[in-house]
């Protein structure tokens, strides 16, 4: 009797399977060889930590009013008109991206690229293009919020949209409405629940965004961040960073309540 | 038939409408108090012109220097990925509840959530403080930043396990690393590598941008391009940034191919 021997991959996957992780090594291996990291200064880092939240330590809570708070709300501001403009920019997109809505293959394309591109430029490079053109300020860190946020919304509501049961789009085709009622009575009741759970999951993100895209003058909180740690004021670096935990703390808190009671 | 009986089939929604007029007035008040106004938006899109002007034609001429800063900022992504993920896996372990008595998970999902509250860039920066300018910061931010993300994942997919195979380890009496090998990884191994290939590109894209508060990588080079007026320049950098980071994605996807079939 001859003994079989089971296996669950096959030789070839197990040679790509393999590869992968002798590929992932092998980056690693080299990675770390070649990096400029100077020892001496991982070894001192948890001095170096320690020593830099004593500075911290406490907090300069007088420095709220005169300097926080109004940079807080702007970036709040930030937060919900950066999110506001990225679903209007995203609404075409999305819709030119759904192959059931725009049966256009170059279209198609078309908003796959925008997606794409938005999602690949980072949050910070945008704001550092939006500052020159815009200057510094809050207009700057709120269309770059709006454009980096077109990929992530455009993405997900066109997968809303492609999702949709075509029977109450078929039924008000036959029965002769016009394109903006099918938009409005057959597609838009389907994909709302998606819309509004990926506006507040967006929000939640934005809010983080923006409060450090004022590192490159985009306007918020980041700004005050900035300058304080620059001044060497750690005391008041320390309050800034409280405050930024506080409100993605809250953002969170709204989302998950808001999520809760509309889906 | 009575007019009552007969149901609109869309009936106007009052609460709808009041959200709707309440967000307009808030734009609104937004708008005004963040200072927007159309004349400095025309003004914009005439500097737009002229900034998008001087970025033309990219200037490729310094690719050395580019070159080397896309291999910093890909060995920052390579290291932190690596660095993170090992991190992660025992972190998510501990914080999983169905495993882990109440006592472990709850500073393991402590952890977790600090490490996520903070924006990498605050990370950095304050990592550029601790350790000093370089790659070392940036790979310190990666590092934390992965733990956030992929030790929650971990962690909710091991909560999401069968338990079968855990108890039938158990009653065998198998000791509690051979539960851990044997019963729950294989479970949650092909996500695992998902999370860690999504991770990976993360990182990518997120170490492009750790440079510009100093902490490595190409990040650095961009904002001094651009504070330096060097339109040309920055516009390579902008290329090769997105080139990068869709290699990455590229190279993802080949990873998530061969480990889900």
């Amino acid at each position: 009797m001859t003994s079989r021997k089971w296996e669950r991959f096959t030789p070839l996957q197990r040679l790509a399977r393999f590869s992968v992780f002798l590929a992932a090594g092998i980056a690693l291996a080299v990675s770390l060889r070649t990096v400029h990291v100077v020892p001496e200064f991982l070894y001192d880092a948890p001095t170096q930590m320690a020593d830099m939240f004593s500075r911290m330590w406490p907090p300069d809570t007088g420095y709220y009013w005169t300097g926080v708070h109004s940079s807080l709300v702007e970036t709040m501001h930030i937060a919900g008109m950066g999110t506001i403009l990225a679903l209007i920019l995203a609404l075409p997109v999305a819709l030119m991206a759904a192959r059931n809505i725009t049966p256009v293959p170059a279209l198609n394309w078309l908003a796959k690229l925008i997606l794409v591109s938005s999602r690949s430029v980072n949050t910070l490079v945008w704001a550092i293009l939006f500052v020159a053109v815009f200057g510094p300020g809050a207009l700057a860190g709120t269309i770059a919020i709006g454009f980096r946020s077109i990929g992530f919304c455009g993405k997900l509501l066109g997968e809303a949209l492609e999702e949709c049961n075509p029977g109450p789009i078929e039924a008000l085709k036959a029965a002769g409405a016009p394109w903006t009622s099918i938009i409005l009575k057959g597609y838009w009741p389907q994909v709302a629940p998606a819309f509004w759970g990926i506006s507040l999951f967006r929000w939640d993100i934005n809010v983080r965004e923006s409060a450090v895209i004022g590192l490159v003058g985009a306007g918020g909180i980041g700004m005050a961040l900035d300058t304080a740690i620059n001044l060497f004021r750690w005391n008041q670096v320390a309050l800034i960073l409280l405050c930024i935990f506080a409100i993605v703390i809250v953002a969170e808190i709204v989302v998950t309540k808001i999520r809760q009671r509309i889906i | 038939m009575s007019a009552a009986a007969v149901r609109r089939p869309f009936k106007a929604n009052w609460g709808a409408r009041i959200g709707w007029v309440l967000l307009a007035l808030y734009c609104v008040y937004a708008t005004w108090s963040l200072d927007f106004s159309w004349a400095r938006f025309v003004s914009g899109l005439d500097n737009g012109a002229r900034f998008l002007g001087a970025m033309f034609p990219p200037e490729f001429t310094r690719w050395r220097m580019l070159v080397d800063n896309l291999i910093e900022t890909l060995e920052i992504a390579v290291i932190a990925s690596a660095f993170g993920v090992a991190f992660s896996l025992p972190i998510g372990l501990v914080a999983a509840r169905n495993l882990m008595p109440t006592w472990a998970t709850w500073p393991a999902r402590t952890l977790i959530a600090i490490c996520r509250s903070f924006h990498p860039v605050i990370f950095a920066i304050l990592f550029v403080k601790a350790v000093g300018f370089g790659p070392l910061a940036g790979i310190i931010t990666l590092v934390f930043a992965s733990i956030g993300f992929i030790g929650k994942l971990f962690a909710e997919a091991i909560e999401e396990i069968s338990l079968k195979p855990v108890e039938a380890c158990r009653a065998a009496g198998a000791p509690f690393m051979s539960v851990i090998f044997m019963a729950v990884l294989p479970q949650v191994l092909n996500r695992f590598i998902g999370f860690a290939t999504y991770q990976f590109d993360a990182n990518l894209r997120n170490s492009t941008m750790v440079g510009i508060v100093g902490a490595g990588g190409i990040g650095g080079t961009l904002f001094a391009a651009f504070q330096r007026f060097d339109y040309d320049f920055l516009a390579a950098i902008l290329l090769s940034i997105i080139a990068l980071v869709m290699l990455g994605e590229y190279l993802a996807s080949i990873v998530k191919a061969v480990f889900n079939d």
